[in-house]
């Protein structure tokens, strides 16, 4: 049998994200993927999926779903209330919903992206090694944002058991902390600043501006400057990059960067914070702290090490309460 | 002579750059090191991306560390023996395939034309002549999914791109931006001037090779008239419109 869910109210951008793409990016393709990946990973956890099932990014306000059938769910990242026929529901927590309820997410009070998993995982099939959609590129399977109306199919669980309710959660503080400064490791560019934007880049707060999105957050506030003008060919860029484009109001690429860039580059955010990249809406504040490239290597498989214990902690919760 | 320079990009990323310039030798050692690197099959590295001057590796850097130090630098620890030599395939020139693409010049496929022709003082015959007689290289792939920055533009073409953007260039569009050539692989928004259009699909992600051309592929335009264009379409057809994305085209 397949499961089914319908798309009641689409939300402000629901898209389906895996792991991304990854070796395209010589054909000028991007990652995509999602963008707060630990809290996309412990949806899937939580819902008993292995860690690159398909799950839905949700946007600032989350969508409306009626369930065709019984499922164990998930709901990770910026808070949102969650509702299962008016019932109030935790995040960060194994839940189950029966055929014929209806899962209603709303506006998320701070930070900017949640992730909804569902057991087995949405059913799309693989665009380029991937079911991420590239929304600016138009790319993937799906290959816009959810609509109200759509019909989601969602893959059979490889145990078939959807679990009983459950009573516990996981604490979201390590897995959620987006007011934290973004660590910055230096750019091809940096030593090329001019002596007041260099400090401004770490001692003053930029604003993320309203043009920010999966492609990238243009960062409002101090502008910065080059100490001399360069030209420069255009180079690779990746997720996380700050480049200065002539405006001097920085942008921090995110990951649905282009795959190349002609600006200069006065920094690469730390991978261990590009969820709190993720997590910065329009608005808000983001602040640099300076961050070596053994720190941020240090701090990295320090998190990555967090994340499997915490998978695995939560495997044997599930089939312990199954 | 590996004469390279390496700087980390990010903790999963390391760029080589073999110079500061759009120039084709540069460029062809940058296709040469990828295609030596590609045949390595070194473990965990799962992109090798050039550019112009310098080539994207993007690796697991949990399997690349090692005790105290970054994973960078045992990369390129294995990076090095791979390249020692290279020279000699750059001089003797890569193994590249030659793609034809089928264009018809000007009117309603190339509105730019006649006015680019006229800043260069050429005849836009004459322009667009000069244009197919050259062959290109695919330097890189870039600003959307298969766009294709190819080099090798004559000198006499050159011309600077148009001052306002438009916010839709069609799908197949050839055009002309500064030193450079390209082709909009789908509906886009873009500065560049438009001088024809092909009826080729450069890019379809459904496709086995989802991109017409790679990296390194040498590039060939053919002249074909509006009739001939009209035939060569209804056989591909191009995929739907893309929103706003990117700065560079």
């Amino acid at each position: 049998m397949i499961a089914m869910i319908t798309a009641v109210k689409a939300g402000l951008l629901s898209t389906p994200q895996d792991r991304g793409r990854g070796g395209f990016a010589h054909l000028g393709i991007g990652p995509a993927g999602a963008f707060d990946a630990p809290a996309f990973r412990l949806a899937n956890a939580l819902a008993g999926n292995p860690s690159d099932a398909c799950a839905l990014e949700l946007t600032l306000l989350g969508p409306t779903l009626h369930f065709h059938c019984d499922a164990r769910i998930a709901i990770t990242g910026a808070p949102l209330p969650a509702q299962i026929d008016g019932v109030e529901q935790p995040m960060w927590s194994p839940l189950f919903i029966r055929a014929g309820q209806m899962l209603t997410l709303g506006a998320m009070r701070t930070g900017c992206r949640a992730y909804l998993a569902v057991q087995g995982g949405f059913d799309f099939e693989r665009v380029l090694g991937s079911r991420s959609l590239d929304v600016n590129a138009a790319l993937g399977p799906l290959e816009r944002p959810l609509r109200a109306g759509d019909v989601l199919r969602v893959r059979e669980a490889a145990d078939g058991r959807h679990g009983a309710k459950t009573n516990w959660s996981i604490d979201p503080r390590a897995w959620f902390d987006p007011e934290h400064p973004l660590r910055l490791l230096p750019g091809t560019h940096t030593r090329l600043l001019e002596r007041e934007s260099r400090e401004a880049l770490f001692s003053r707060a930029f604003e993320v501006g309203n043009d920010s999105n999966r492609v990238g957050l243009r960062l409002l506030g101090p502008r910065l400057q080059l100490a001399a003008s360069v030209e420069l060919v255009s180079e690779a860029c990746v997720a996380g990059t700050v480049q200065l484009p002539p405006s001097g109001a920085p942008i921090a690429l995110g990951v649905e960067h282009p795959v190349s860039g002609g600006y200069p580059r006065i920094g690469q955010i730390a991978a261990i914070d590009l969820p709190r990249l993720a997590q910065r809406r329009p608005g808000d504040a983001l602040r640099f702290a300076p961050c070596t490239h053994e720190e941020a290597q240090r701090a990295l498989h320090k998190r990555e090490r967090q994340l499997l214990k915490m998978e695995t902690a939560i495997a044997i919760r599930l089939k312990q309460g199954a | 002579m590996n004469e390279f320079a390496a700087e980390p990009l990010a903790e999963d990323a390391l760029l080589l750059r073999f110079g500061d310039s759009i120039d084709p030798r540069v460029n062809s050692r940058v296709h040469a090191a990828a295609a030596r690197l590609r045949a390595a099959h070194l473990a965990e590295v799962g992109e090798i991306a050039p550019s112009y001057a310098s080539l994207l590796l993007r690796f697991d850097p949990l399997a690349w560390s090692d005790a105290g130090g970054t994973p960078h630098a045992r990369l390129l620890a294995a990076i090095d023996p791979v390249l020692h030599g290279m020279e000699i395939d750059s001089a003797r020139g890569p193994q590249t395939r030659v793609v034809e693409i089928p264009v018809c010049y000007g009117g309603e496929f190339g509105p730019d034309l006649s006015d680019i022709a006229k800043h260069v003082r050429l005849d836009a015959q004459e322009f667009a002549a000069r244009h197919a007689a050259a062959e290109y290289t695919v330097a890189m792939l870039g600003f959307a999914p298969g766009f294709p920055y190819l080099i090798g533009l004559d000198p006499a073409l050159h011309a600077p791109r148009r001052t306002s953007p438009r916010t839709r260039v069609p799908a197949g569009s050839v055009a002309i931006g500064g030193a450079q050539t390209g082709i909009y692989p789908r509906e886009l928004p873009g500065g560049w001037q438009i001088i024809g259009r092909t009826p080729s699909v450069l890019f379809d992600p459904r496709r086995e090779s989802p991109c017409l051309l790679a990296p390194g592929d040498r590039v060939r335009f053919r002249a074909v008239e509006n009739a001939g264009f009209h035939a060569l379409s209804e056989r591909s057809g191009h995929g739907p419109p893309l929103p706003d994305s990117g700065d560079q085209g």
